[in-house]
């Protein structure tokens, strides 16, 4: 049976759709069969990240209602094994996803995939409902500030209470916090809340910390999942990330300010 | 030209009811007249309802107007009449109206009754709780009804708990949180580590920047003394 994982956040422009795609990629690299689902009808943007965009025929809200079945509408990513997107409708608005048509979908997924990552729109209206409901494993992708904080607060009410599992009183979704944007620089300088800081304010497991990083822009503007940069810090923080996700014990990298050797002063780094 | 010229539609406002047993207009205007002193400016010409429900006989509509107009009141209607005073109310160009106070009489009375029988059936039980064993999060509102409440976790920003008894916090309080919320004014707010946005207790209230100082970070009970709210140390 497939898992399910909403990427979720509240606030928007936190790094969902990147957390999503480089996510969803690690699995695949570790060959789970995923597939990512870009919940936010509308403003399309999961195709972009995974650089598959000029391959988007169907979409999900094509298969909810009926005009295209999955095997048409899945993109299988050129570079990986086992990894599939299914594109959001660019088209239509949240509203054109019901409950019982995204059930469909994820329970014909489930049969074949062993992640399911559900990519969900910001905001904490319908899509965003829609895209945690059927969730079993929910991944909180904050910025180390408080209004981004407060949002995932927010979100992690949503998941206790408004998810099927929390309706159906099954076990709780289990929740997950990754940091992105993380800027030790900042930390220091008190400009920005550290990983202890949110944890505190939040009390939820930590998934990962992604440092702020040029590679993560550079990654979304060529169509490559930041985790393909291997030599990236944001590239490895996301692989690490993946680990824990499966299971594994990963110490946590790139908290503190990195110390400049003498050559590297010397010579600029 | 706007066709529209013309609209009619329902609104709500706050009137005053006047209830009286004796609606002859000698005793009616002594005791208006004794009442006005009291507040004259914020009667002075005030839409004022007549409330007919203990009413037997017909008082004299046009002669209670009149001395409304001259107490600076105004007479708009009736309520709680018999059909035989609702008409001549009518025929005095007054307007009848629905006592909207006969259905809600008729609720409370039935809740108390239903809150006796609670009560005697859990006589010398102390004050039910409330447990809430996760955080409380940003959005999220808990009400514990006629009871204490106790949350397990931290109350998140943007969170209210609230309860008619205590309320006893074990994580952080960084939301509001409303104590006494039934008017008791002996119920206390404790929690872990204070920070909240908003304290209450039956009603006083207190914001974050008053809550600046010695406790702000630390383990804190807030009670109400002489109407006025105090923290101190949780020991």
């Amino acid at each position: 049976m497939a898992k399910i994982i909403v990427v979720t956040s509240g606030k928007g422009g936190v790094g969902k759709t990147t957390s999503s795609a480089a996510i969803g990629t690690g699995l695949a690299l570790k060959g789970k069969k995923t597939v990512i689902i870009d919940f936010d009808i509308g403003l399309r943007n999961l195709d972009l990240i995974m650089g598959c965009e000029r391959r988007v025929v169907y979409d999900f809200v094509n298969v909810i209602n009926g005009e295209a079945n999955l095997k048409q509408t899945l993109i299988k990513d050129k570079r990986i094994e086992n990894l599939f997107i299914l594109p959001a409708s660019q088209t239509r608005d949240k509203d054109a996803l019901t409950k019982e048509g995204v059930e469909r979908v994820l329970n014909e997924l489930a049969k074949d995939f062993d992640f399911i990552l559900c990519d969900s729109p910001a905001g904490i209206e319908a899509g965003a409902m829609m895209a945690l409901y059927f969730a079993d494993e929910a991944v909180v992708v904050t910025n180390p500030e408080v209004s981004s904080v407060r949002d995932s607060d927010r979100i992690l009410g949503m998941l206790a209470s408004k998810s099927r599992r929390a309706e159906q009183g099954l076990d709780a979704i289990k929740e997950h916090l990754l940091l992105t944007r993380y800027n030790p620089e900042r930390v220091e300088k008190g400009e920005m809340l550290s990983v202890e800081d949110v944890k505190e304010i939040l009390s939820i497991d930590l998934l990962g910390v992604i440092p702020e990083s040029q590679a993560v822009l550079n990654a979304s503007n060529s169509g490559q999942p930041v985790i393909l940069d291997k030599d990236s810090d944001a590239g490895q923080a996301y692989l690490d990330t993946v680990d824990r996700l499966l299971g594994e014990k990963v110490p946590f990298r790139f908290l503190t300010v990195e110390k400049k050797g003498l050559l590297k002063r010397i010579f600029g780094g | 030209m706007s066709d529209q010229s013309l609209e009619l539609k329902g609104s709500l406002f706050p009137l005053s009811v006047l209830s009286c047993a004796d609606l002859s207009v000698s005793s009616l205007s002594q005791q208006l007249r004794q009442k006005l002193a009291q507040a004259p400016a914020f009667f002075y010409q005030a839409p004022i309802i007549l409330n007919l429900a203990d009413v037997q006989q017909a008082p004299d509509f046009h002669a209670i107007k009149q001395l409304f107009t001259e107490l600076k009141l105004v007479l708009v209607g009736v309520c709680g009449a018999s059909s035989e005073l609702k008409q001549q109310a009518q025929q005095a160009g007054l307007a009848a109206l629905q006592l909207a106070k006969d259905s809600k009489t008729a609720v409370t009375a039935s809740s108390n009754t239903r809150q006796t029988a609670v009560v005697t059936s859990t006589v010398n039980v102390p004050m039910d709780s409330k447990i809430i064993e996760q955080t409380v999060r940003s959005g999220q509102q808990v009400y514990a009804k006629g009871a204490d409440l106790i949350v397990k976790g931290t109350v998140g920003a943007g969170a209210e708990v609230i309860a008619d008894g205590n309320i006893h916090i074990y994580g952080t309080l960084r939301g509001k949180a409303i104590a006494g919320a039934g008017g008791d004014s002996t119920k206390r707010i404790f929690c872990y580590n204070l920070q909240a946005e908003l304290v209450s207790i039956a009603g006083n209230y207190w914001l974050s920047d008053s809550l600046q100082g010695d406790f702000w970070g630390k383990p804190a009970c807030i009670k109400l003394q002489d109407d006025q709210l105090v923290l101190a140390e949780l020991a």
